[in-house]
């Protein structure tokens, strides 16, 4: 065991993969000699030579492809997308082939692989270098989601992704790759060796996907959220003094109704948050289903604190990231309504 | 104003409906004319050969020049009884579609050789990534066409499941990726695949088949960039039949020489090859495997042919180009052509045509009438309808589960 931020975590995750498995390889843009621009793939390449670790061109449905190609053939890629806002051009084909191969062929042939990308703001990265686009992809029938918020998390999340069988969209919050985040603006970051889920065990272990997470146990209120807004939500509850239950989903498609409604049963109140635009955002899924397995149980409507349908701000990125104290603000709306 | 010039250029193809067709503005190169050069030649070095048309039959039939892959009758005959049964089986599934059997048909009549004579000259256990219209490939490879049918007509044992709309086979045991509706998405796939096999050292290569049409896609140039930059064991097939619904292929072309040139700028060889000459056809086939196999790298055809009927089921081809213009096309047809070599080497005659055209057409009656009793479309019995939530993952999850359970299977 041993402290590790959550870039170290995933190059742990690959380097035990790599190790284990001759069928598995790495490629992105930057991926190889480089270590990729979060030097997330740092090291491997040398350690696993340029055929398992590699760069490519600058053609993100090209590297989807090459995937999709790769695991026909009994490879287990992982790709990786430099960022979230630059997967589109693969948009084909991930929607259109990887998350349909399975379907279409009758189960003849198979795509399992991951797509790993850096996501999320809170980095001044402007409107290109900070999207949360995972409704797109909780949206496609055929795909698995899944976004970590902590090195522990991470690291047991990726094993299990690739090892899943079928294509999963990883998003890593990149704003937390470093330390975790409470949401107050300008906040000189914090270290994850200081955070329980910052200690990454050696070796092979897996979180398992379609699990979710109890980070904070509560009666007042539900919050279930993922990613870099996990931190958030915790230190809202700690300076509110509001006894919110802060689900952390881990996974969203397919998400864990079952941890969700437990909770919503026993508080009645739920404030779902993700950092993307609110209209189609993730949260009205959450909301929808919320509202027919728990109708009876709530209290309040539910409440969704999201970023605006606005592009992602550079300048003004505080006004349009759900901040510790926009989730103070949900958290009393929510309790007193 | 219709009448006037537009002001940028808008391509437009050399006929339309009423116009008297007559190619000769091709200026097509002779059969036996292209060089054949080393498999492992440059790619900026297959210029003469991107531009101008590689042919092994000649006007009279006979195979000449370096390119003649020098087959013995008993491999011609089993292509042309390859070719022969292709058709009669479009022939017979259209009628069927007209009387609604099924929902959609695609012929691939005037193409038959580029499908056959590759998956001839490929090794079974190469990796095929097909469009729509290599189902002479399915033939080649031997696949049961009671089963083809079942596929065609949805019923309980199409092994897709009644997933896909007619002709997008899937065989993964006749090594025939699953073919998809959208278009090229499977030329960067079969890419990725044949670095797959060189990562796992094996002897097998990939080829994949897209339309003139599509390779004004980016999978296309994505495809190309990625076969130069990793070299991967991969033959890169474009098959310009002309028309791509009922846009010429002009509109994709540009002002571009050939399709087979666009691979000179990645590196890649690059071949212009008369795809209605079923020896031509093999021949580039088998000299683009063996360079792959070699590990000189990918290779690009650009199969040079005419897609003699509509683009499918969907479309009358008599609203966009003259009704003669098949006729009119300069390289005949594929399986005329064979034929006629056949007989002028004295390995076969009008008689045994006949007689192989009448066995196929039997066969494919009597498939059909087999394939129809396990069901149709319209009639069933389909796949059980809780099949709709199988395969979607590896295994169902909660929402999988529930809504199965709201449908009531």
């Amino acid at each position: 065991m041993a402290a590790k931020n959550m870039i170290q975590a995933l190059n742990d995750a690959m380097d035990v993969l790599l190790s284990s498995d001759p069928d598995v390889v790495i490629f992105g843009e930057d991926a190889g000699y480089f270590g990729g621009v979060f030097k997330t793939t740092d090291t491997l390449q040398e350690k696993y030579g340029a055929d398992r670790v590699f760069d490519t061109p600058i053609n993100e449905a090209a590297i989807a492809a090459m995937a999709i190609g790769m695991a026909a053939r009994g490879l287990k890629p992982i790709a990786e997308i430099q960022f979230a806002d630059y997967i589109f051009p693969a948009f084909d084909q991930i929607v259109s082939e990887m998350s349909r191969i399975r379907y279409r062929s009758a189960g003849q042939f198979t795509s399992g692989c991951v797509v790993r990308t850096p996501w999320g703001g809170g980095i001044r990265g402007g409107q290109t270098h900070s999207m949360s686009p995972e409704a797109f992809f909780t949206h496609v029938p055929g795909v698995q989601v899944v976004v970590p918020s902590n090195p522990h998390d991470a690291k047991g999340l990726l094993i299990a992704s690739l090892e899943s069988g079928d294509p999963v969209i990883f998003f890593e919050p990149k704003r937390i790759y470093n330390g975790p985040y409470d949401g107050v603006p300008d906040r000189p970051l914090l270290s994850w060796a200081k955070h329980a889920k910052g200690e990454v065990p050696e070796g092979h272990y897996t979180v398992p996907l379609g699990k979710a997470d109890i980070v904070r146990e509560g009666e007042a209120c539900t919050v279930v959220t993922y990613g870099t807004l996990v931190h958030v939500a915790q230190a809202a509850a700690e300076a509110s003094g509001i006894d919110a239950e802060i689900i952390d989903l881990r996974t969203l498609v397919p998400y864990d109704i079952e941890t969700i409604a437990k909770s919503v049963n026993k508080t009645g109140r739920v404030v779902v948050a993700h950092e993307a635009p609110r209209t189609s955002g993730f949260g009205a899924e959450l909301a929808a289903q919320i509202q027919e397995d728990c109708f009876y149980a709530l209290e309040a409507p539910v409440f969704r604190l999201t970023g605006w349908d606005t592009p992602y701000p550079h300048a003004h990125e505080w006004a349009y990231f759900p901040t510790r104290d926009r989730f103070v603000r949900a958290l009393q709306t929510v309790t007193e309504a | 104003m219709a009448d006037a010039d537009p002001r940028f250029h808008v391509p437009t193809p050399p006929f339309r409906p009423g116009d008297e067709p007559d190619f000769a503005h091709l200026k097509l190169q002779k059969a036996g004319e292209a060089k054949k050069p080393a498999v492992d030649v440059a790619g900026i070095d297959t210029l003469s050969l991107a531009t101008g048309l590689v042919g092994v039959l000649d006007h009279n039939h006979q195979a000449v020049g370096e390119w003649d892959p020098r087959l013995s009758p008993e491999v011609l005959r089993e292509g042309l009884s390859h070719m022969v049964l292709t058709r009669i089986y479009d022939e017979r599934m259209l009628k069927l579609q007209r009387q609604g059997k099924m929902s959609f048909y695609m012929k691939c009549t005037g193409e038959e050789a580029v499908a056959v004579a590759a998956a001839m000259a490929l090794d079974k256990a190469d990796m095929i990534f097909p469009s729509y219209r290599q189902q002479g490939m399915l033939f080649a490879r031997g696949r049961n066409i009671v089963d083809m049918m079942c596929h065609c007509i949805s019923n309980s044992r199409d092994n897709l499941k009644g997933r896909q709309l007619p002709v997008h086979y899937t065989w993964a045991e006749g090594n025939f990726f699953t073919i998809s509706g959208n278009l090229g998405t499977q030329f960067p796939q079969a890419v990725g695949y044949a670095m797959a096999c060189a990562y796992k050292g094996d002897e097998r290569v990939a080829a994949s088949w897209i339309g003139d049409g599509t390779t004004a896609e980016g999978d296309f140039h994505g495809a190309l960039t990625l076969a130069s930059t990793y070299r991967a064991p991969v033959i890169l097939n474009v098959v310009n039949n002309q028309w791509a619904i009922s846009s010429h292929q002009s509109i994709a072309l540009g002002d571009g020489p050939t399709f087979a040139s666009k691979g000179l700028g990645y590196g890649i060889a690059s071949l212009r090859v008369d795809g209605n000459d079923f020896l031509a056809v093999y021949a580039a086939t088998q000299w683009a495997r063996e360079r792959a196999r070699s590990g000189a790298g990918a290779t690009l055809i650009e199969m040079f042919t005419y897609r003699s009927d509509a683009h499918s089921t969907s479309d009358d081809p008599s609203k966009y180009r003259p009704k003669t213009e098949s006729a009119a096309w300069p390289l005949g047809d594929p399986i005329e052509r064979l034929k006629q070599h056949l007989i002028g080497r004295g390995e076969w005659d009008e008689k045994r045509q006949t007689k192989l055209e009448e066995e196929m057409t039997k066969l494919v009656v009597k498939s059909y009438k087999e394939a129809e009793s396990y069901g149709t479309l319209h009639d069933g019995p389909l796949s059980p309808t809780e099949s709709i939530f199988e395969d979607v993952y590896k295994e169902q999850d909660w929402r999988l589960k529930r809504q199965r359970q709201d449908l009531g299977v």
